[in-house]
């Protein structure tokens, strides 16, 4: 039977002062997933291996890892379509671990709570829906399909020197509202990205449009709120 | 000790739901999830969600009443008349309210919400965003949920319901990333935890899937209804089982065997590929079967070809990246391999139209309730609308109920004794011998309900799958565990589904064993057609430790006299 190697970065906080590798042959057929063979490594190897899960069809951003040093979701990832004989997978880098794959995301949310992710009007709301027109709901193809996986926040350099710094993830959900047509936050929003924590310090390294598993482009949607920012303090007008 | 006025555990659609109307009506909330909720499985919901909005060109003259007769027609006349009624009325509001809060739904050009044909449906009703509508509607209860101040606690894993003189006090759950357990107290429960896809082997369901909230509820007195109903959608990727969207068929796909022929002309020749799914699923089956699949093998072709490159990529974006990331296939030049697989649990925890079970003080919304508007066959479009209507619903109930409560915080004594109860229990798995495999059980499990209880069904077959299943319940009783404690331990929280599901999937296999006729997605090879004189009821399941005991409830009729479906 064909056999894969997947090698794991491996952290238990009870046991462990760092990280260490650990070696795992599982068997291999053309459809696994590094998911899956995550998976075979927990329920036939080694029990205490943790990562997260859920969906495993690339929709909920559970599973964003480092895999052969890439950023990846193991779910969507095919172990054929990888280079080499062994599957690295480790954790994303640069953010604070619970456990093995597991990293730490209590302020990657916080970040993104704090630029009031939801949608803010001063109009009294229709009996029906507030109308939009499809080029405006184009706007927000991109935005809204982020997966809020921590691929990009994990990748951007700005992140890793400025700990302060909101991020791409929480910046881009701040674009996603600020560009609907239906929001009216004028100047409630504004003050959240418009600082030394927000949209000034991405130096447009683009790291996180590579990482993206979703292929979005969070960097354009922070030149996007510099501008915005810049307009409204300028003339007052929105958009 | 923690405490909330209301625990909601689950944090998808129908959860958040509720806890944002209940923390509105002045309700001190918490949700509980295993997973940050906006990974929740509500979010891989694709194609849309029904309401007669009469938005598009063709369904200028759809109503309320239109919608609940192909729901019930859907149903096989199963669903209670009056919870149909409520919930095709109650869409309309819902649906515009979700706009309102946020909802990126596609849009027409005169802006209105965008709505699709789906199957069984008599006029284009599915709003949609793309196919991608249940992470939009997911991100939005998630952000209002954060706007309305809804206490999260995330990544906590339930794994008991207090329950002190029949009434529900609160819950026990496991801390994943701090480690240990803790009671909630509270002063209600509402369970919103989703299906148990996963006790089947070939699931389009997330993985964490599992009938927990279910299986909970049940060991807590609460009865199971109509768990023998379990929905095959047409269209899993072959190799994963991965959803591909009704909407794909909506917006014009065709299903073809080896032959190249649009075989669901001879199985619904007025609706062909947007018969319901039953229909559809069977239809699909039986061409496998004999051996017109593709290749002669086990699956039939999915065909976007037509529809062009530019309406896939508006449409349904996210179906191509799916079928190029798990099975290689661009639809825009290719076929896509699909597979009938197990997608929605009909059945779940019984409640009325306010998600109140027989259990005070606990309730249930969503896919691991059965008010009852599914019947034997949900329709597309439907389990959405559900999780919004009843999540609200419920949400508005329990509120009512929680303020109403003379006195206050009794189960503090219960919850602690409950906590203590588990982790004793746990102890004792971890230093048991242990001569049987949890995973190897669980694999043996899922395998028996896709061969015993699948699209097709017979007594002989179901009687030795049943056979099969108690067998397991057996096995688990010698599990053991090799760790009790520690961070997010996988291998004592799977361990702790275990049991729940075994449960739950016996509730599926003893109703339909004992369901004599064929009705909607439960079709029996020995008995053919719908035996409204003998069946025209609800199955209840109620826990006891060897095998469930079953008992009948009435459907309530009224609005439309059943009659022979036909598409």
């Amino acid at each position: 039977m064909p056999e894969a190697r997947f090698r794991i970065k491996r952290y238990d906080p009870e046991e462990d002062a760092g990280s260490r590798w650990e070696d795992f042959t599982i068997p291999y057929d053309s459809s696994l997933t590094v998911l899956e063979g995550l998976f075979y490594v927990q329920e036939h190897l080694d029990g205490s291996l943790a990562f997260r899960y859920c969906c495993r069809a690339a929709v909920c951003g559970s599973c964003a890892m480092y895999i052969n040093g890439t950023y990846r979701l193991a779910c969507q990832t095919n172990v054929r379509h990888l280079h080499g004989d062994t599957v690295t997978v480790e954790p994303m880098p640069h953010l604070p671990l619970v456990k093995d794959l597991v990293c730490d995301m209590d302020e990657f949310f916080a970040k993104y709570e704090y630029i009031k992710p939801y949608l803010i009007r001063d109009s009294e709301d229709p009996q029906k829906e507030i109308l939009q027109s499809p080029e405006d709901r184009r706007k927000l193809d991109g935005p809204v399909d982020c997966i809020l996986c921590g691929a990009c926040y994990s990748s951007c350099p700005s992140v890793w020197g400025e700990g302060n710094y909101l991020g791409p993830h929480a910046l881009y959900k701040a674009y996603r509202f600020e560009v609907d047509s239906r929001d009216e936050a004028g100047r409630e929003r504004l003050p959240t990205f418009d600082n030394e924590r927000g949209s000034y310090r991405c130096h447009t390294i683009m790291n996180c449009v590579e990482a993206c598993p979703k292929e979005l482009s969070p960097t354009e949607g922070i030149q996007w709120l510099k501008g915005a920012a810049v307009r409204r303090r300028l003339f007052g007008s929105r958009k | 000790m923690i405490y909330h006025e209301l625990i909601v555990v689950g944090g998808g659609l129908s959860g958040l739901r509720a806890a944002i109307e209940a923390q509105r009506d002045g309700v001190d909330v918490a949700v509980v999830s295993q997973v940050w909720p906006g990974r929740s499985h509500s979010g891989a919901a694709q194609g849309g969600i029904n309401a007669a909005l009469a938005n598009h060109p063709d369904s200028a003259d759809d109503t309320w009443e239109r919608h609940a007769f192909d729901t019930v027609k859907g149903s096989d006349y199963l669903a209670d008349q009056d919870a149909v009624a409520q919930m095709t009325q109650d869409a309309i509001p819902t649906i515009y309210e979700m706009e309102r809060m946020g909802c990126p739904f596609s849009r027409l050009d005169n802006g209105r919400i965008a709505q699709r044909p789906f199957g069984g449906a008599g006029y284009p009703r599915t709003c949609y965003g793309a196919d991608k509508t249940g992470h939009y509607l997911l991100h939005t209860v998630v952000e209002e949920a954060l706007r309305q101040g809804v206490t999260f606690y995330t990544e906590w894993f339930v794994s008991k319901l207090v329950v002190e003189d029949g009434v529900c006090r609160g819950v026990v759950a496991y801390d994943m990333t701090r480690g240990g357990f803790q009671g909630f107290h509270a002063e209600a429960v509402v369970m919103a935890t989703g299906g148990a896809g996963r006790t089947y082997s070939n699931s389009t369901n997330a993985i964490i899937s599992t009938g927990g909230g279910m299986a909970l509820a049940y060991h807590a007195g609460a009865p199971l209804k109509d768990m023998e109903f379990i929905q095959f959608h047409p269209t899993g990727l072959f190799t994963t089982n991965i959803l591909m969207t009704e909407g794909a068929r909506g917006e014009g796909g065709y299903l073809l065997n080896e032959a190249g022929e649009r075989f669901m002309e001879k199985y619904a020749p007025e609706a062909m590929e947007l018969a319901p799914r039953d229909i559809t699923a069977r239809a699909i089956q039986t061409e496998i079967n004999e051996g017109r699949g593709i290749g002669g093998g086990g699956f039939i072709h999915l065909d976007l070809r037509h529809l062009g490159a530019e309406r896939i990529l508006e449409r349904l974006p996210g179906i191509r990246d799916l079928s190029i990331h798990f099975e290689g296939v661009d639809p825009i030049e290719g076929c896509i391999p699909i597979v009938p697989s197990q997608h929605y649990t009909m059945g779940g925890i019984d409640t009325d139209v306010d998600g109140a079970t027989e259990v005070p003080g606990l309730y249930a919304a969503g896919e691991c309730a059965c008010v009852s508007v599914h019947g034997a066959n949900r329709l597309g479009g439907n389990s959405l609308l559900e999780t919004v209507v009843f999540g609200r619903r419920a949400g508005a109930a329990v509120a009512k109920y929680v303020q109403g409560l003379e006195v206050r915080k009794r189960g503090e004594v219960a919850t602690r004794k409950a906590q203590q109860e588990v982790e004793r229990s746990l102890e004792k798995l971890a230093s048991a011998e242990g001569s049987e495999d949890a995973y190897a059980i669980r694999a043996d499990m899922t395998t028996a309900m896709k061969d015993h209880f699948g699209v097709f069904r017979e007594e002989e077959v179901m009687a030795e799958g049943l056979d099969k299943l108690l067998a397991l319940k057996h096995r688990v009783a010698n599990i053991g565990l090799r760790h009790a404690g520690g961070v997010f331990n996988l291998d004592m929280i799977r361990t702790l589904e275990l049991e729940g599901m075994l449960d739950v999937a016996l509730t599926t296999a003893a109703g339909a064993l004992a369901r004599r006729e064929s009705r909607g997605s439960h079709a029996r090879t020995d008995y053919t057609t719908r035996d409204d004189t003998s069946w025209l009821k609800h199955t209840l399941a109620y826990y006891e430790p060897e095998r469930p005991r079953l008992k009948d409830k009435e459907v309530a009729l009224g609005m439309f006299e059943p009659q022979e479906r036909k598409y």
